[in-house]
């Protein structure tokens, strides 16, 4: 089975949100001192590819539309144990919009060749844009499926695992397939070893332009195609907690009992 | 131009789906075009009656093929029924459905999605979508660029549409081409938690996290919110560790919610957990530490180790209740 695994590098969502600013002019957050990280349900994703091909056997790549910084995504990829690692380098747009992204990776998966399987994360911590994978699946037209928490080889495809929204749904498929991933208790990403973190730092990453997978880049650099951003701010807040008071806890239960009644009764 | 709005019929008329018609009504009222609704999956009259009483037009598609959800086949007939539509914009609910068409769908129409929406506006011309962005620590604007604009929307931040005066509209079934085999095909389907209503209508919430330490304290919450007519809901954290179904998440990466009241216990409030609860009219907390961001978005709360609240809570509901 060979697996490609699309991961996305995005600003560290914890940062604290007393510590968050937004650039107006770029319509960005500012980076700060905030770390790039890997988005989580991209993490989620290639563990469960991780996990699939310890039943399946096969290849995993990794690949990563980003700028230089992308090569970190890729390393710790490596470490977790993919096989392979591309860096499709972003010299353009900081944010390019999601056709744009998908038009990327389904010329960089062609660029790489035979794929079964494409796994990416559902949505990503910082735009929680999350339609990725559904534009990628038409770009390279194939099929997809959502929210997807585990795949296993059935007698005839694959047997795909997806959550629903009161439960899940179990869906038979041929290949090659696009998955969305989402997270469950099993597919939390492992640590990488530290003999691991070493030796990814020397494994190979292969590096392509934009012209080399036969996009128009031009058109990706610039971005706003598809759709654009067109403000940002930060909401203001303008609750102030009141804090239940009394002599005793019992009697601070029975103030925030009542304040629960208050509410309840009134909806 | 028209707006089409897409209900599932396995689904009901419920508040996610009266908040889409009523953004749709708005949005076909400031674009002067008719507001058309389709309603897809098997025969749900119900649906169609409510739903003729608010639109301009019903399109149903519940022919055979359609009896079940199957993404390849639903989203055939859909990108069939809107080419023939040509409507100025296309708005789903946020359910698990909706959210898997509504790009493919925009590709496959050489339009323009965008999700999560919480207010739509036209600027010359243009549709623009409000959502929340970086974890619910920022909002943006976006504005579609193709045209027909996709949209799923945070249902219940809108105004369910308003019945019409003039007669219930005409209900037209479409004979769509679906004699495709799929690639894909779904062979089992599981609710959890079946009788309930869905989390997002839910009125109540009361909602369990990381500091709970176990699953074990998700019976006693199960106690309270049974006096009160809560459901339960969860932080990612406590799905994580698999003490409760990843159904029960709430967050910018699970279940956007919008309750009356929404009690956290044990939830810290990190910005991804308060993204998927920036709706809920009140905010009610008990956590052990009062600097817990979680504080900052409520009304009221305790500081006080939810092992020593819950207990004497049970009790004062139950006696307030009486």
């Amino acid at each position: 089975m060979n697996i490609i695994v699309c991961l996305k590098q995005i600003l560290d969502p914890e940062v604290p949100a007393r510590d968050f600013r937004i650039d107006a002019e770029k319509k960005e957050a500012v980076r700060g001192t905030a770390n790039l990280v890997t988005n989580i349900f991209c993490e989620n994703a290639l563990e469960t590819a991780l996990q699939l091909r310890e039943k399946t056997g096969g290849r995993i790549t990794a690949l990563v539309f980003a700028p230089e910084s992308g090569e970190d995504a890729l390393r710790k990829a490596l470490a977790m144990k993919a096989d392979e690692a591309v860096l499709v380098i972003n010299d353009g747009h900081p944010h390019p919009d999601p056709l744009a992204v998908a038009h990327v990776l389904a010329a960089a998966i062609s660029k790489i060749g035979v794929f079964d399987l494409v796994m990416v994360g559902r949505e990503s911590g910082d735009w929680g844009v999350g339609q990725t994978g559904g534009l990628l699946a038409e770009e390279l037209g194939v099929p997809c499926i959502s929210f997807v928490d585990n795949l296993e080889n059935g007698t005839d495809g694959l047997i795909v695992t997806r959550q629903t929204d009161n439960g899940w749904e179990k869906a038979r498929s041929t290949t090659p397939l696009v998955v969305t991933i989402t997270n469950n208790e099993y597919n939390v990403p492992r640590i990488p070893k530290t003999r691991d973190i070493m030796m990814s730092a020397r494994q190979p990453i292969t590096r392509l332009t934009l012209d080399e997978i036969g996009v128009d880049a031009a058109s990706i650099r610039a971005g706003g195609n598809y759709y654009e951003i067109v403000d940002i701010s930060i909401p203001v807040k303008e609750v102030t907690c009141e804090f239940v008071t009394g002599d005793s806890l019992d009697e601070r239960v029975d103030q925030f009992a009542k304040r629960i009644i208050e509410v309840t009764q009134a909806l | 131009m028209d707006i089409l709005i897409i209900s599932f019929s396995n689904s009901d008329y419920d508040r996610a789906a009266q908040g889409v018609a009523g953004a749709g009504r708005n949005l076909a009222t400031v674009l002067g075009g008719r507001l058309r609704a389709v309603v897809i999956g098997p025969g749900n009259a119900a649906m169609n009656s409510r739903l003729a009483a608010v639109a301009d037009e019903v399109i149903v598609a519940d022919q055979a093929e359609l009896a079940e959800y199957q993404p390849e086949i639903f989203l055939q007939a859909l990108t069939s029924i809107c080419r023939d539509a040509a409507p100025a914009a296309v708005l789903f609910g946020n359910d698990t459905y909706s959210q898997e068409l509504a790009p493919r769908l925009a590709h496959r129409l050489s339009g323009s999605a965008a999700g999560d929406g919480i207010e739509l506006a036209v600027d010359n011309g243009a549709i623009r979508v409000r959502r929340s962005v970086y974890g619910g620590k920022a909002v943006a604007t976006i504005e579609l660029k193709r045209s027909p604009a996709v949209l799923w929307l945070r249902a219940r931040a809108f105004e369910p549409a308003p019945e019409k005066d003039s007669a219930t509209a005409a209900i037209t079934r479409p004979a769509v081409d679906l004699s495709m085999r799929a690639p894909t095909q779904i062979i089992e389907r599981k609710s959890e938690g079946a009788g309930e209503a869905r989390l997002e209508d839910a009125r109540v919430i009361i909602s369990g996290g990381r500091g709970l330490g176990g699953p074990e304290p998700f019976a006693d919450l199960q106690d309270v919110a049974g006096l009160i007519g809560a459901q339960l809901a969860a932080s990612r954290a406590a799905c994580d560790s698999g003490w409760c179904p990843p159904s029960w998440q709430v967050g910018q990466t699970g279940k956007k919610v919008a309750p009356g009241l929404y009690i956290a216990v044990a939830i810290r409030g990190a910005s991804q957990h308060m993204a998927g609860i920036s709706d809920a009219r009140v905010i009610a907390a008990i956590n052990i530490d009062a600097d817990a961001p979680i504080f900052k978005h409520c009304r009221f709360g305790i500081v006080e180790d939810y092992k020593n609240v819950i207990p004497l809570l049970k009790e004062k509901l139950a006696a307030l209740q009486r």
